[in-house]
């Protein structure tokens, strides 16, 4: 995990960052759009010197990751979706204590329910699916997603900076 | 009439499997099956690709032990490079690699203990499934939950530190390591940041999860005992002076009575012992011991195997758990399928040790990370993966560009064994029912879940899917479906 130029956990929770959190596997093609946009907003906060933004990546959400949900003030998490017509869906997410636990890996949302669970959080989420349209396992993602994902950090950049 | 039950796919394991049940016109299983239903050849992926690349790239067979598949192709890449067949790294490499395999172990057994078996086990495998999971731990006993949460967050710590990043790690490359430790990563890890990931606190949290089974053991000794229990070859690596030894050894196979079945063999020629059957009706391979056939040369993989075919534990709080698993069977094999829980954790507690004993090493801090020596055209790299056996075997051209690629994991060497635990399942549970009830169909999963199945990896294929049921008469109508 890295921090935000002037992140920091202490204090209430006004001085917590806002954690966006990517996830995927970058070496299938448009399924690593999520750690993709994690890595160039990155580059983009710490060119900018916006402070207050913690950026993770991982293949899959897992129970861990319910912790820094909790010491966050709010997360945006990121992922590539083959459903919808593009270029993005931005929305808020609720924690789901009945968790559909298909895989070794977490939904969004049940990682939501776990740190409500675990450590009264109730931390504000929400989802940033990208579109892909490929997940054979090559790199880099399609000229179609690439654009996509072009849209996505042009709307996350605004929406952070509002934070 | 007979009618066919369908399980579709399997939830809580990696890819995308499902179960058919035929049920006789009385009610009575007729025929059992676990299938794969999707496949794509990782391996034709792989060829034309240069060699050096393999570690990183068969990271991208899945997210779930992307370091299994590192460390196993790099130790197929050392043997192409001349680096050795394991022995041959100089001692901060192997040891780095050592310390990377553990954190995988640690976390990965950590994620199936305390977040796929125990919901099963704590509540039971026919309680509601809308509590009967990680949530429903966390609500039912919170101090589990958070040390669960902090023993994966410690193990892929150790896996960051090691690989260089948590995403496509690259610290493992033909010939050795590009990275060691600094005295700080070394310093945070083995002592913690005053907070309670460090490496002491790991080995006392595997303790108290190893305590919680044994207690929960002697309250179910008649389930844990037989459910699912059948007798089984079984095959791992075993250090050459047959102590348990996760990251390199020799090939070894006893059977369900102990008796040396594959003695000892170095497994850069696994292909003379081993061979694999293709069924019609499931896309994951049967492999079996060539010298006993297909009937009775299949075998078991994993915590269970491992615990079976090794002499010992070289670390001392676990060959004293091990001590005691042991007399639990007499000192004889154990076939009891849900025992496997019982051998991860003990595995779980040996990969905290071995993690602080590596950490107290100073050659992790070492300069010294790569050899190489005369080019060869193949090699073969096996890992004893958290699941089990994983085999990597790659040959290479003199353009340096690899020509044949062969992977064997884990889930594929249990494929035989889960086949036989779901049928043996199926017919205690569902022969003569009246009702096919949510427990029921979990239960055919609990015995599919002690394997910890990674069907992502098995099948070569990606994605995530859920749960689906489905129940054919005797004319192949659909009766009725059911999706989790």
């Amino acid at each position: 995990m890295t921090t935000g130029a002037s992140s920091s956990r202490a204090g209430g929770n006004s001085a917590r960052p806002v954690l966006v959190y990517g996830y995927g596997n970058p070496g299938r093609q448009d399924d690593g759009l999520g750690i993709a946009l994690v890595d160039r907003l990155e580059s983009w906060a710490a060119a900018e010197k916006i402070g207050g933004l913690v950026f993770d990546s991982n293949y899959q959400l897992n129970a861990e990751d319910a912790l820094a949900v909790a010491e966050s003030r709010a997360v945006v998490f990121v992922d590539a979706t083959g459903e919808g017509e593009g270029p993005f869906e931005f929305r808020r997410l609720a924690p789901q204590a009945a968790i559909a636990f298909s895989t070794h890996a977490m939904a969004p949302e049940g990682v939501l329910a776990f740190a409500a669970e675990l450590y009264g959080a109730r931390t504000p989420a929400w989802m940033m699916a990208i579109r892909g349209h490929a997940w054979e396992p090559n790199e880099p993602p399609t000229a179609a997603a690439l654009l996509n994902l072009a849209a996505a950090q042009e709307f996350l950049q605004s929406w952070l900076r509002g934070r | 009439m007979t009618r066919k039950i369908v399980i579709e796919p399997v939830t809580r394991v990696e890819g995308h499997g499902k179960v058919t049940i035929h049920l006789d016109d009385e009610g009575n299983v007729a025929q059992s099956r676990f299938h794969i239903v999707e496949f794509r050849g990782f391996e034709r992926f792989v060829q034309g690709r240069p060699y050096w690349e393999a570690p990183v790239l068969v990271q991208r067979l899945c997210g779930i032990c992307p370091v299994s598949h590192h460390l196993a192709g790099a130790k197929a890449m050392d043997v192409v490079v001349g680096a050795g067949t394991g022995e041959g790294l100089t001692p901060t490499a192997e040891k780095i690699r050592r310390l990377m395999h553990y954190g995988q172990i640690f976390q990965s057994h950590s994620l199936h203990f305390f977040h796929l078996a125990s919901p099963d086990l704590l509540f039971g495998y026919d309680s509601p499934p809308e509590t009967r999971n990680v949530i429903g731990i966390a609500m039912a006993n919170r101090e589990l939950a958070t040390q669960a949460v902090l023993m994966r967050k410690y193990g892929q710590e150790v896996i960051a530190a090691t690989a260089g990043k948590k995403i496509h790690g690259t610290g493992a490359v033909p010939g050795g390591v590009n990275k060691s430790l600094t005295a700080e990563e070394r310093d945070r890890l083995l002592k913690g940041d005053g907070g309670p990931l460090n490496a002491g606190q790991m080995v006392a949290w595997a303790q108290g999860a190893l305590e919680l089974f044994k207690d929960y053991y002697r309250k179910h000794k008649d389930f844990i005992d037989r459910f699912s229990s059948f007798p089984s070859n079984h095959l791992s690596l075993v250090r050459k002076d047959g102590a348990l030894d996760l990251y390199h050894g020799v090939l070894r196979a006893v059977d369900a009575n102990g008796k040396r079945i594959l003695n000892d063999v170095d497994y850069q020629e696994y292909l003379q012992h081993l061979r694999e059957e293709v069924k019609s009706w499931s896309y994951m391979k049967f492999p079996f011991l060539k010298a006993l056939g297909r009937e009775n040369g299949w075998y078991r993989v994993g915590p269970l195997a491992r615990l079976n075919t090794a002499d010992f534990i070289p670390t001392p709080l676990a060959q004293k758990e091990f001590e005691g698993y042991k007399a639990a069977t007499g000192g004889k094999p154990n076939n009891m399928c849900m025992h496997t829980h019982w051998a991860r954790l003990i595995e779980i507690l040996h990969a905290a040790e071995k993690m602080r004993e590596l950490l107290q090493d100073p050659d992790i801090l070492g300069g010294d990370l790569v050899v190489k020596g005369r080019r060869q055209p193949e090699g073969v790299g096996i890992i004893e993966a958290p699941r089990g056996t994983l085999i990597h075997h790659f040959r290479v051209g003199e353009d340096d560009l690899i020509q044949m690629a062969n992977l064997i994991v884990s889930t594929t060497h249990n494929n035989e064994p889960m086949n036989r635990a779901v049928n043996g399942v199926a017919r205690s549970m569902l022969t003569k029912a009246r009702e096919i009830t949510e427990g029921m169909l979990n239960a055919v999963e609990v015995a599919i879940r002690a394997y910890d199945p990674c069907l992502s990896c098995a099948t070569h294929a990606y994605g995530r899917m859920p749960l689906e049921v489905l129940l054919y008469d005797d004319r192949g109508q659909l009766l009725a479906r059911r999706r989790k």
